[in-house]
């Protein structure tokens, strides 16, 4: 499968789901309203022909200005067709998506991630904890208002 | 160490590190047990978290090779590669032949060297002294290569942005070629020494399994998902720097044990040497840059003789290039995984967002899993296997 | 070997008691076995045959601190971590000392993060600065070499 055919199979199968797709430099990239991601995810993983089964990154783009202000990004690779997809959730301050560890358990530790970077919540995850930073740091790194040297105590 | 001990049901928690040992770095797990038994494993991590994806985003693109020399510190040149390979993509930048193949033969002796390094200590962990002293043998070989051509052992940011910094001589060819003829033998002795030792089979067989659905299930990549039986490899599945061109097998183990994952990563050293000597066969002539003028570094000895390659210089290393907007991801197969770069470009001379997917993060989170209702010793076989990295999975 | 021959048949030596407590500590400094970040590699091949850090008498690594004298803090130092170094730090017996082994020891290195301790000295006295990204085993070697010359210079009234 190329990237035209991934994307043609998403919009004749669940046009309803997604917000706009693109091609991308790289790979095709598929925006989603947060209220549809859990569906949208389950149909890449479990459709025969997209396969999407190992997940391999989430994270978030901080973009302080936008409103809503981040993107949490996820990539997605499948061995079947050895593809690449790109999704993109938008987020806003103080707001959470649902977690995709549902659909696959190696989201867990990358969700926590985000979260403690971002300060993005996620819904129904197992374990929704701080993990590189303290659990009592009061600040979110990588947002682009936090100072690269760190704010003093 | 704290002891924290419940009457009524018997369960202990137990720190095991940061600084323990058999953690491979600063890595502290919070056991549950139950007498000998793992009930619960936590892994708790960050004691290296040194922000390098925020210090990204305030380097300029050509500052950041350094601080990916320093996620996998034991694969270095693999780091630079994934890297390189993404700001290239975003950049459209083709690399010339003859870079190509010096950069297939650097990641290659860097997996050999990363596989060395990991028997090395896991023979170790498991209580076996010798096979250290064997493993560290050759890895010095390789470490000396690398010095040769980059000046340095463990960090040479030498793959860097439109190809590599300085060409290989005869000199390193003919190291190449000596360690390419006698490297299989010593893989020999490693496997005499361990694969069918007894003390070895015990500790290893059956120790820590993970299914293939359960693997692919937690995101596992690398040696780790091989070793559960999935022929799944990214220099095969999305081929870079000319893999495509390159015979090799992908070794696969059967059960997804501890066993299956050292048997792998073995032969995939072998693979490598193979690799390797098909590399060196006919390396093209040509250059080793790109001449992609905004980004690319001019050959050194123009810049000390031409007015007009020293002003490209300056004007790379001092920042004032531009980058064409957009986002993109690459990923390369490290010796330990997937090492993926999210690359968001706002059209400066600074990646507005630099993301670093780190496989060792993910094989992390799947011990947990594989290590429940085993025993305390199997834990540090299970911990070895996986093969993490600190610095990686803090970043 | 005159002296010694001369010696063993009194059964007695004359000398002076910092010399020969400083001779016996500089032989066998025990490091600890502690890694934080990339340096720590480097400090393994320093052990592994081809350095022989036993050729100085140091080559016994210890896992806990209770049993070290000598803690080389190889790498990066985070704020996470900087408790349990301390802590180790204080667990470990009198006379110690510590070699700050790379720059990120020294002084926080390339990494002026919010995370990163810059340079290990703000919180424990350091007795040898190596720097290097990272150094290569060589001068751990060389490292080593400095403290015993600094070892050899101390006396029972300034330090224990």
């Amino acid at each position: 499968m190329n990237r035209q055919e991934i994307i043609d199979r998403i919009q004749g199968k669940v046009s309803s789901l997604i917000a706009g797709t693109s091609q991308g430099i790289d790979y095709p990239v598929v925006y989603v309203n947060k209220e549809h991601l859990i569906e949208f995810m389950k149909f890449l993983k479990e459709d025969e022909e997209l396969s999407f089964d190992l997940i391999s990154d989430v994270t978030a783009v901080d973009y302080p200005d936008r409103n809503p202000r981040f993107d949490v990004v996820y990539h997605i690779f499948s061995i079947k067709n050895g593809q690449r997809i790109r999704v993109k959730v938008p987020v806003g301050d103080g707001e959470g998506v649902e977690s995709v560890t549902s659909v696959w358990r190696g989201a867990e530790w990358l969700e926590r991630e985000v979260y403690d970077m971002f300060g993005i919540t996620f819904y129904n995850h197992p374990d929704l904890r701080r993990i590189l930073m303290e659990e009592d740091f009061k600040y979110y790194p990588l947002r682009k208002d936090f100072p690269l040297e760190g704010i003093e105590e | 160490m704290t002891v924290e001990g419940n009457e009524t049901r018997k369960e202990m928690i137990l720190n095991m590190g940061p600084q323990h040992p058999a953690t491979h770095g600063v890595l502290r797990l919070l056991l549950h047990l139950e007498g000998e038994v793992v009930k619960k494993t936590i892994p708790i991590i960050g004691y290296l978290h040194r922000g390098v994806e925020k210090l990204g985003e305030n380097r300029t693109y050509i500052q950041n090779i350094v601080f990916t020399d320093r996620l996998d510190y034991t694969a270095s040149m693999s780091n630079n590669l994934s890297y390189a390979l993404a700001v290239e993509k975003l950049c459209g930048i083709e690399v010339p032949e003859r870079a190509r193949v010096i950069r297939v033969i650097m990641t290659e002796l860097q997996r050999i060297a990363a596989h060395l390094l990991w028997l090395g200590t896991y023979a170790l962990d498991i209580g076996a002294m010798s096979v250290f002293f064997y493993c560290f043998r050759e890895r010095e070989k390789i470490l000396d290569m690398f010095e040769m051509v980059s000046g340095q052992r463990l960090t040479p940011s030498y793959i860097c942005i439109g190809g590599v910094r300085r060409d290989i001589d005869d000199k390193f060819l003919e190291a190449l070629k000596v360690f390419c003829d006698t490297f299989n033998d010593y893989v020999k002795d490693y496997e005499n020494l361990l694969t069918k030792n007894p003390i070895w089979i015990e500790r290893l067989k059956d120790v820590a399994v993970l299914s293939a659905e359960d693997a692919i299930n937690w995101g596992v990549t690398g040696p780790v998902l091989r070793a559960s039986g999935v022929k799944f490899d990214f220099r095969r599945a999305t081929p870079y720097c000319g893999y495509e061109n390159y015979e090799f097998d992908i070794p696969v183990g059967t059960k997804g044990d501890c066993y299956d994952r050292y048997l792998v990563r073995v032969e995939e050293m072998r693979q490598s040497n193979r690799i390797l000597k098909q590399a060196m066969k006919d390396i093209p002539d040509g250059p080793i840059m790109a001449d992609v003028p905004f980004i690319a570094f001019p050959p050194k000895d123009q810049v000390m003789n031409n007015i007009e390659a020293l002003i490209k210089h300056f004007k790379i290393a001092s920042g004032t290039f531009q980058i064409p907007k957009g986002e993109v991801y690459s990923s390369i197969e490290n010796p330990k995984g997937e090492l993926g770069f999210y690359i968001v470009s706002d059209g400066s001379s600074k990646p507005y967002r630099m993301r670093i997917k780190s496989s060792c993060f993910v094989n992390l989170s799947a011990l947990p899993f594989m290590t429940q209702g085993c025993l305390v010793a199997d834990l540090i076989a299970a911990l070895g296997s996986i093969d993490i990295v600190l610095g990686e999975i803090d970043r | 070997m005159g002296i010694e021959k001369n010696l063993a048949n009194l059964g007695i030596v004359t000398t002076c008691l910092d010399k020969v407590l400083n001779w016996s500590r500089k032989n066998s400094l025990w490091p600890m076995t502690f890694g934080l970040a990339c340096c720590a590699l480097e400090m393994m091949v320093t052990v592994s045959a081809r350095h022989d850090i036993a050729r100085f008498g140091a080559e016994v690594y210890r896992g806990s601190p209770r049993q070290a004298d000598l803690l080389i803090v190889p790498g990066t130092l985070t704020k996470k971590m900087l408790p349990m170094v301390l802590r180790l730090y204080e667990q470990m017996p009198e006379p110690k000392w510590v070699i700050a082994y790379g720059n990120c020891a020294c002084t926080g290195g390339v990494f002026r993060t919010y995370n990163v301790v810059q340079g290990i000295d703000q919180y424990i006295p350091v007795d040898v600065y190596m720097a290097g990204c990272p150094p290569k085993p060589e001068s751990l070697l060389t490292a080593i070499m400095m403290l015993r010359d600094k070892i050899d210079k101390e006396s029972l009234k300034n330090r224990g």
